[in-house]
């Protein structure tokens, strides 16, 4: 066999990375950028979970109409997720119950977790990158 | 006086920093993530409600609409469109953002 093989280059390495989702859309370029980084992470077939919490949960809900503010309506990419494989959504329940929200008012299947299990799954990553 | 609130009450302070300082009879304007505040729901609600006993209560619609808000706006908000805020900048003397 040649040497090839012998060398790691690192490819074939899954490492499970959660992003942690904090900001409402639109008032900031985060939510944006960091849907951008998630599907670029997928495309590398990590092991990708995100996490909305506090003003993040806002980032799932139905009915955006962005034409009024001339910017990108991003919200629909959320349900495109599953088609990369990404299926690990998880939202906060006190950051939705805060805000008033519901499942029934997102726009994709998520996870509701307490903030006991959010700790849990956030201390099992091997990457935690934040927007 | 025009009081204009952009950020988030419940990421920032600004919100509460407006109302503890705006005088009766003026007007707030949220608009951009401040406009959460005023709809159903939320941690804000009250404060807008209890608020809006002394003040004028405006919102940016289309940044409600931009955030799937636009049908949950709390009673005694006023919704309204970009030229309403250029009507309401126009009609006050003077404008204070809170950044």
């Amino acid at each position: 066999m040649s040497d090839m093989d012998e060398m790691d280059d690192g490819s074939g390495i899954v490492k499970k990375f959660m992003f942690l989702n904090r900001k409402a859309p639109h008032g900031t370029v985060y939510a944006l950028e960091g849907l951008e980084v998630v599907l670029i992470t997928a495309a590398f077939d990590q092991d990708v979970s995100m996490v909305f919490t506090d003003d993040g949960v806002y980032q799932l809900l139905k009915g955006i109409d962005t034409k009024g503010i001339e910017v990108k309506d991003f919200s629909k990419t959320y349900r495109a997720l599953d088609g990369y494989d990404i299926e690990k959504l998880y939202v906060d329940q006190a950051s939705m119950d805060a805000r008033g929200l519901t499942e029934d008012d997102l726009i994709v299947d998520v996870t509701v977790l307490s903030v006991d299990e959010m700790a849990n799954l956030m201390a099992e990553q091997d990457v935690v990158i934040s927007f | 006086m025009l009081h204009i609130v952009n950020k988030s009450a419940t990421d920032r302070g600004s919100l509460e920093s407006c109302l503890a300082m705006a005088t009766k009879g003026s007007a707030v304007l949220l608009i951009e993530d401040a406009v959460y505040a005023a709809t159903t729901g939320g941690a804000a609600a009250a404060k807008i409600q209890a608020a809006s006993a002394d003040l004028k209560i405006y919102a940016l619609g289309p940044d409600l609409a931009a955030r799937g808000m636009a049908a949950r706006v709390l009673d005694g908000v006023n919704v309204v469109d970009y030229a309403g805020f250029v009507d309401l900048v126009a009609e006050h003397k003077s404008c204070q953002s809170w950044l």
